[in-house]
């Protein structure tokens, strides 16, 4: 039955996220983008508070974190996944620079929920966890890491650098790509949780950046890290037919809520410049032709927002009833990166000096919007993805 | 810009060789009569004999639809009878449809037998009321718009053609009287297919469907219309027009016209593209009607029959895009260039990429302000967004769609030239396409 609003239950799920967003999130976001490298101490309460009031589970009262594995259902659900995005477009509607250091809700975490066995799950339970992939020579194409991971008795010797870790230092533990063959190619990258701690592994320094300057961005090195075999997270074995399929699918989870991010820092960019034109009419009556320019660039972003916005939930609901969604995920985070950046910019102009000064927050998310169509794929990534499905190319064909 | 001597020359000569050349063809009185355009010269009436339409009913009230049921899930999942009518209608549309719309594009026309058959297919029956003849009790919104994409990935003019008495049944269904239904709806939802249409868009740059420049007056218990209307699909050959006209006193309000009425008289529009919708200018002089005429004067609604008139033209323009996408996917794959086909190119896969991001989102929205008005939620701002989103994608899809085959987009063996004539509709046209 096709129906595009969201369950009724989900106004009162989201309730916390709301809250969150409007009045732990929002009153902080200014201070803490002037002090970067800062911890921003008040997540600590507010994530306690709701580890309290969801049994542990902060990422689901807060709808923030991770996505979990999903049991099997009867008939199409609304699940944990939509709940997650919507949650997560709230609280960036507060801060996305917040939400990016929230603690133990890190992408380490989603890739824990996702493909850690129970034996790892308990044992990291309550963990922080970061993940690094990128590597001073190589982003997008992650299969080029030269980072290694060489066995040896009941362990892996780490060795490698690795850039761009969000939440790198203030996390527990970090999930770090490395191949175990660098002879063998993509099939042989696999990903390791390392503790801070562990003798081998040093913080180089933490990144300056254009946004999301609330939440620290790590360069670490690893040098002869120790890592216990049990810390590998899928199988050990090196098969070159599923290869890479297994490290990559932990994006067709986070696609969405970066999409999802987008969407809330662009919500929260284009609310405020309503406010700001407040006399601009927005009635949905007259074509967009006939009202003013102001009006018709209010109307046609509020459109693009909401294409984005139904890509993104549509690629979660496509998550919670298990159908594939490599495709809408890409679509999703494509489509909500590049208008969750044109928007916020747009909006920047519209309010002209108001929007520029550091008065508002509006210069701020145009600062942050440009960060979520970067990471977790570029938005050309994203454009690869979604070619290579809607044409049936490989990638060896559409390279 | 100025006039320098060259370019006085230059216009001085073409003035002169363009007389000589209108002069010897005699075409000097018919030019004259093309560049005085809106005048009434060139108009006619209608010249098939006129339907006469009695009540064929007996309603004591007006039959509508309840509002659907909707559920508390967000899904996107088609239900059966969707998945049913989709199907039948696909047929027609890969048997019928696609092959015949690059003749119906040159002919101005659709075939009688593919209206008919898509006529036979029953969804304007499932759009009626049972105690008004039909087979439907809910409404259904969201089917309609599966459909209408559906026809319009055939085939926009021909889908046009097919959804302006549909678009009418819906009018009536909504707002009509039991005495204007018990008049029409057996008539349209009967064995055999009958043009009628929607007459909403006038000549005139920045129309506003809420400020229509054509008037009815009162008179003798009656109204009389003037005005003109533009771009109106089936214009000469449909037995009933419901004409959007500025009441005194009331704000602008549909009419009932029949064909055949005194003082209602037509012209061909050839325009950029729809050309097999068969779009006509209509205009009105001194149309007198009597009160029965005038669509429900007290639970009318502007702002939702504009509304439902962008559902349906972002249906139409989906399911074009949809037909592009299919097109240039094949095509992009098969041709070669530099030794390989151009789709292992981003510069031309990362083009298709877009085509299929925006198309997801322009349906989407298309589906989710359908659903709500199905509902009975508030859709105004969701079909507005639709529709703005739809005219401004679909034309980037349009023409991305000819560049992608390059030269051979730009000529008519191939469709993507008439797709590209066709969606520019969507941002214009307001006519013959109600959902």
């Amino acid at each position: 039955m096709i129906n595009l609003e969201l369950p009724k239950k989900f106004r009162a799920i989201l309730n916390p996220a709301q809250q969150a967003a409007q009045h732990v999130f929002r009153p902080i976001s200014r201070k803490y983008d002037r002090a970067e490298h800062a911890y921003p101490k008040e997540l600590d309460s507010f994530v306690a508070a709701m580890e309290g009031m969801n049994s542990g589970d902060a990422a689901n009262a807060a709808g923030a974190g991770t996505v979990k594995q999903q049991a099997k259902s009867e008939g199409i659900s609304n699940g944990s996944n939509m709940r997650t995005v919507l949650g997560a477009e709230w609280l960036c509607w507060g801060d996305v620079g917040l939400l990016l250091t929230l603690p133990r809700n890190g992408l380490g975490n989603a890739a824990l929920a996702a493909v850690a066995n129970d034996e790892q799950l308990q044992r990291f339970n309550g963990k922080w966890a970061a993940m690094a992939i990128t590597e001073p020579h190589c982003g997008s194409d992650s299969a080029a890491i030269k980072a290694t991971a060489r066995p040896d008795g009941d362990d892996y010797i780490l060795n490698g650098e690795k850039i761009f870790i969000t939440a790198g230092e203030r996390a527990d533990l970090i999930v770090v790509w490395a191949s175990v063959d660098p002879s063998a190619g993509r099939a042989a990258i696999k990903s390791f949780v390392v503790e801070w701690g562990t003798p081998g592994m040093e913080l180089i320094r933490l990144d300056h950046k254009l946004g999301i300057r609330a939440s620290d961005t790590a360069h670490v090195v690893f040098k002869d890290c120790r890592v216990p075999k049990e810390n590998l997270l899928g199988s050990a074995e090196v098969n070159t037919e599923k290869g890479f399929g297994g490290v990559m699918q932990t994006f067709d989870n986070t696609r969405p809520l970066v999409a999802a991010m987008a969407l809330g820092v662009a919500r929260a960019a284009l609310e405020r410049t309503r406010e700001l034109l407040a006399e601009v009419e927005s009635d949905y009556r007259s074509p967009v032709m006939n009202v003013s320019a102001a009006a018709a660039e209010l109307y046609r972003m509020e459109a693009e927002l909401e294409a984005a916005r139904l890509l993104t939930i549509k690629s979660a609901w496509m998550a919670d009833n298990r159908m594939p969604n490599t495709k809408e995920a890409s679509m999703a985070k494509a489509k909500a990166g590049r208008v969750g950046n044109a928007i916020t910019l747009r909006c920047v102009t519209l309010a002209g000096s108001l929007g520029y000064s550091e008065d508002e927050l509006l210069e701020k998310w145009a600062r942050d919007s440009k960060i979520l169509d970067i990471f977790e794929g570029t938005q050309q990534i994203q454009q690869l993805v979604v070619a290579r499905r809607v044409l049936e190319l490989s990638s060896s064909e559409l390279k | 810009m100025s006039n320098d001597p060259i370019g006085l020359a230059l216009a001085g000569l073409r003035r002169l060789s363009g007389s000589t050349l209108i002069d010897r063809l005699r075409l000097r009185k018919p030019m004259d009569r093309v560049i005085q355009g809106g005048t009434a010269v060139g108009f006619r009436a209608a010249s098939q004999t006129r339907k006469a339409f009695k009540p064929l009913l007996d309603l004591t009230r007006p039959a509508r639809l309840k509002q659907g049921a909707g559920g508390d899930l967000f899904d996107l999942t088609l239900s059966e009878d969707q998945e049913m009518f989709r199907d039948a209608v696909r047929r027609v549309v890969n048997e019928q449809i696609s092959p015949a719309a690059h003749a119906a594009d040159t002919d101005n026309a659709v075939p009688a037998e593919i209206l008919q058959q898509i006529h036979d297919l029953g969804i304007g029956l499932l759009s009626v009321p049972d105690e008004a003849g039909g087979a439907g009790s809910e409404a259904v919104q969201t089917t309609q718009v599966i459909i209408a994409e559906e026809l319009s990935r055939g085939d926009m003019a021909i889908a046009l053609a097919a959804l302006a008495p549909l678009s009418v049944i819906n009018t009536l269904v909504s707002w009509g009287s039991a005495a204007q239904q018990a008049k029409y709806l057996p008539v349209l939802t009967g064995e055999t297919y009958c043009p009628a249409t929607l007459a909403v868009t006038e000549p005139a740059a920045l129309f506003d469907p809420h400020a229509p420049a054509t008037t009815a007056r009162r008179r003798d218990g009656g109204y009389v219309l003037n005005g003109e209307k533009s771009l109106v699909p089936l214009a000469e050959s449909a037995e009933l027009l419901l004409v959007l006209a500025d009441v005194e006193d009331l704000g602008p309000r549909l009419f009932c016209i029949e064909q055949g009425s005194d003082g209602l008289t037509f012209r061909d529009e050839p325009s950029m593209g729809l050309r097999a919708a068969s779009l006509g200018r209509l205009r009105l002089d001194d149309v007198k009607v009597d009160e029965e005429a005038l669509i429900a004067a007290d639970d009318f609604d502007l702002n939702a029959f504009v509304s439902r008139t962008r559902i349906a033209w972002s249906a139409l323009s989906v399911g074009t895009c949809q037909a592009v996408l299919d097109y240039v996917s094949d095509y992009v794959k098969d041709r070669k260039a530099f030794g390989e086909p151009i789709a292992h190119r981003q510069a031309v896969a990362f083009m298709v990429a877009n085509i299929a991001i925006e198309l997801e989102g322009m349906r989407l929205m298309l589906w989710r302000a359908a659903s709500r008005a199905e509902q009975g939620l508030d859709y105004q701002r969701e079909a507005y967004l639709a529709h703005l989103q739809c005219s401004e994608y679909a034309m980037q899809i349009g023409t991305d769609g000819v560049q992608l085959l390059g030269g051979h987009g730009f000529i008519t063996e191939h469709p993507v030239e008439r797709w590209y004539r066709n969606l520019r509709a969507i941002s214009v046209c307001s006519n013959g396409a109600l959902i």
